[in-house]
């Protein structure tokens, strides 16, 4: 479903040149939930930068759905963003001026929905994050772990390929952790390919798939007893 | 609707509802400023000469003038020429006016050489004092003393550039009267003619044709310059509301009046050079505004930039997202024309219901005009459009330079 061929990707500041990916290849089938995980600076965001379109590698290709990404326009990469993935970011990356309601409903809008409708799918999507009470609330009347369900709501709402997500409790309690983790395990249940990319084992674990980076390499992948999946 | 837009308007809109009432009120009073100083400075400038127009048109020229032609001393077959006008529907009133030129004398009885004569030149103006009141209210002009009435006899009023007291002008060539008021006897001289008269009335205004004249009783006139053929110098006509001066002076020419007088509206016999200056005030004033429009779109383009800079990482996640750079830019132009409208909006209320209406009841004084405001509806919509042009283009720039940056970025900060 998403393929890297030898992706590289260097940032080149003045004389100084560093290497962050050095030729990954990688492969992820539909449905499949991935853990990234390794140390700081590893690589392992940069890489979900990437296959997210978010920013552009030095070199190799990215492959989804068999289509190589490398020949797509700036605008085409933000359409394909919009209908095709999701991203889950760790600092939630809510819009400060709309409500929770309107953040989720936001994509969809855009994908010329009518507002109606794409209200009423946030809602249902917020409802089912356990925040049902919460749709009309700005960001900054809402908890950490609230806003990252509004964020994760926001990824899925248009009912992405691949859902990507960023140490998506890096900022969260424990508690608020939990539910989060909760919500991923439900997506993963309903077939929602994840790649994740985590510090903490306990969630890396949640994965059918840890990959490991070291280095701006792959340098390791188990797969992993998903136990929550057989119940 | 394109999708960018809809999705512009949908940001652009939760923006402005959200964003901190002390800025949005700031930038809409540097709009409402900026819109001021586009409408006000040309329309005060241009409003110095109208005011003056204004002025002659009402005190002295009225909707229409029927005067003497160029090699004529006088408008033959005046009687001819009223009758018409009696006739016509259009006319609302009229008032004819006799002019010879002569001397004024004062104090002459009490002084003591030759040398001392305390004397004016001036032109003597023959009216009937109610028609000419209901034509240009000269009464309204008395700034001491009585207007005329018809039965007045060795009366007259008195132009107030004619008396040193009243306005001092030290200008070769310009005589003035040194010691007069209302109640001196003066002595007036026409031709060879020579009379005493009493001073009824002191008049002052800012349209020479009132304030450097002497006034009389139009019978008096004729007695005294020894003109008995009824044959006016002027004729100033006051049109009905509604009426259209220029159909009325092609209707007049059509009678035959043209062949003893010249007929023009106001606009006819408006001097150039005063349309020249009109048009001078009018670009010097359209200068200055476009400093002012230049100011106005920097302070736009700043408040826009720091914004989009400061949301830079709202910019570059509503880009990670999926919404396009299209639909970003638009929000921030809706913005601006929000701010432009409403500055406007805010600004035509003041204009309109606050700054005209108070200075059309105090003009502005002027010492060759009472100043007004002029501001066209059209003048004022094409400032509006001006306006809102300019903060769109400011408005958009500043987002557009950040949207087409690194959405990483821009999400990351870097």
């Amino acid at each position: 479903m998403i393929e890297t061929k030898k992706l590289i990707k260097t940032y080149v500041d003045g004389n100084t040149i560093t290497p962050v990916l050095k030729e990954v290849d990688f492969k992820a089938e539909s449905g499949e939930f991935i853990a990234i995980m390794g140390r700081s600076g590893a690589g392992k965001s940069t890489f979900l930068y990437q296959l997210s379109l978010l920013d552009e590698p030095t070199g190799g290709e990215i492959i989804i759905d068999g289509q190589n990404v490398h020949d797509m326009t700036a605008d085409e990469k933000t359409n394909f963003r919009l209908t095709e993935l999701g991203y889950v970011f760790q600092d939630y990356a809510l819009l400060p001026d709309l409500t929770a309601c309107e953040n989720v409903a936001l994509p969809l809008l855009m994908q010329g929905k009518s507002k109606s409708e794409a209200y009423s799918i946030a809602k249902t999507a917020l409802a089912k994050a356990g925040l049902g009470h919460r749709v009309d609330f700005l960001p900054n009347q809402l908890s950490g772990g609230e806003q990252q369900r509004v964020s994760i709501s926001r990824a899925i709402a248009h009912k992405p390929k691949i859902l990507f997500a960023d140490e998506p409790t890096a900022n969260l309690d424990n508690y608020s952790s939990g539910l989060v983790m909760d919500m991923f395990k439900e997506l993963h249940k309903e077939g929602q390919t994840i790649i994740m990319v985590t510090h903490e084992p306990e969630y890396g674990r949640l994965a059918e798939r840890l990959i490991r980076f070291d280095d701006g390499k792959i340098v390791g992948e188990e797969l992993v007893d998903h136990g929550y999946l057989k119940n | 609707m394109p999708q960018f837009i809809r999705i512009g308007f949908y940001l652009a809109l939760r923006q402005v509802r959200r964003a901190s009432k002390w800025t949005t009120g700031l930038i809409i009073f540097v709009m409402i400023l900026t819109f001021l100083n586009l409408v006000v400075v040309s329309g005060l400038l241009v409003g110095l000469i109208e005011g003056s127009v204004v002025a002659y048109k009402s005190q002295y020229f009225g909707d229409i003038t029927i005067s003497k032609l160029n090699k004529k001393d006088y408008i033959e077959n005046t009687p001819m020429i009223l009758s018409i006008l009696d006739r016509t529907p259009e006319v609302s009133k009229y008032t004819a006016r006799y002019a010879q030129a002569g001397k004024v004398e004062a104090n002459y009885q009490s002084r003591v050489k030759q040398s001392e004569t305390d004397s004016a030149n001036a032109t003597f103006t023959g009216i009937d004092p109610e028609k000419e009141d209901a034509v240009t209210h000269l009464s309204r002009r008395i700034i001491e003393g009585e207007y005329l009435v018809p039965s007045d006899y060795d009366k007259i009023l008195i132009g107030s550039m004619l008396i040193k007291k009243y306005m001092p002008i030290d200008s070769p060539g310009f005589s003035q009267l040194n010691d007069v008021a209302v109640g001196s006897k003066v002595r007036i001289r026409i031709g060879s003619s020579t009379r005493e008269v009493i001073v009824k009335g002191v008049l002052k205004s800012k349209v020479d044709e009132v304030s450097a004249k002497v006034f009389m009783n139009d019978k008096e006139l004729q007695s005294i310059a020894n003109r008995q053929d009824y044959s006016v110098d002027n004729i100033s006509i006051l049109l009905k509301p509604g009426s259209d001066a220029v159909t009325v002076r092609d209707a007049l020419i059509r009678s035959g009046i043209s062949n003893y007088a010249k007929v023009q509206t106001f606009e006819d016999g408006e001097p150039k050079f005063l349309k020249d200056i009109k048009n001078t005030f009018a670009l010097l004033g359209n200068m200055i505004s476009s400093i002012g429009l230049v100011v106005a779109s920097i302070t736009i383009f700043i408040v826009i930039f720091i914004n989009a800079i400061t949301r830079r990482k709202f910019i570059g996640i509503l880009k990670g997202i999926g919404i396009s750079g299209r639909a970003i830019e638009m929000s921030y132009l809706f913005q601006s024309v929000f701010y432009a409208l409403c500055g406007s909006a805010t600004g035509l209320a003041i204009l309109y219901g606050l700054l005209i209406p108070y200075i059309n009841t105090h003009p502005i004084d002027f010492p060759f005009s009472d100043g007004i405001l002029v501001a066209t509806p059209a003048g004022t919509f094409w400032r509006i459009s001006l306006l809102v042009v300019a903060t769109m283009i400011a408005g958009y720039i500043p987002a557009r330079m950040i949207v087409r940056r690194n959405t990483l970025d821009a999400i990351l900060g870097r």
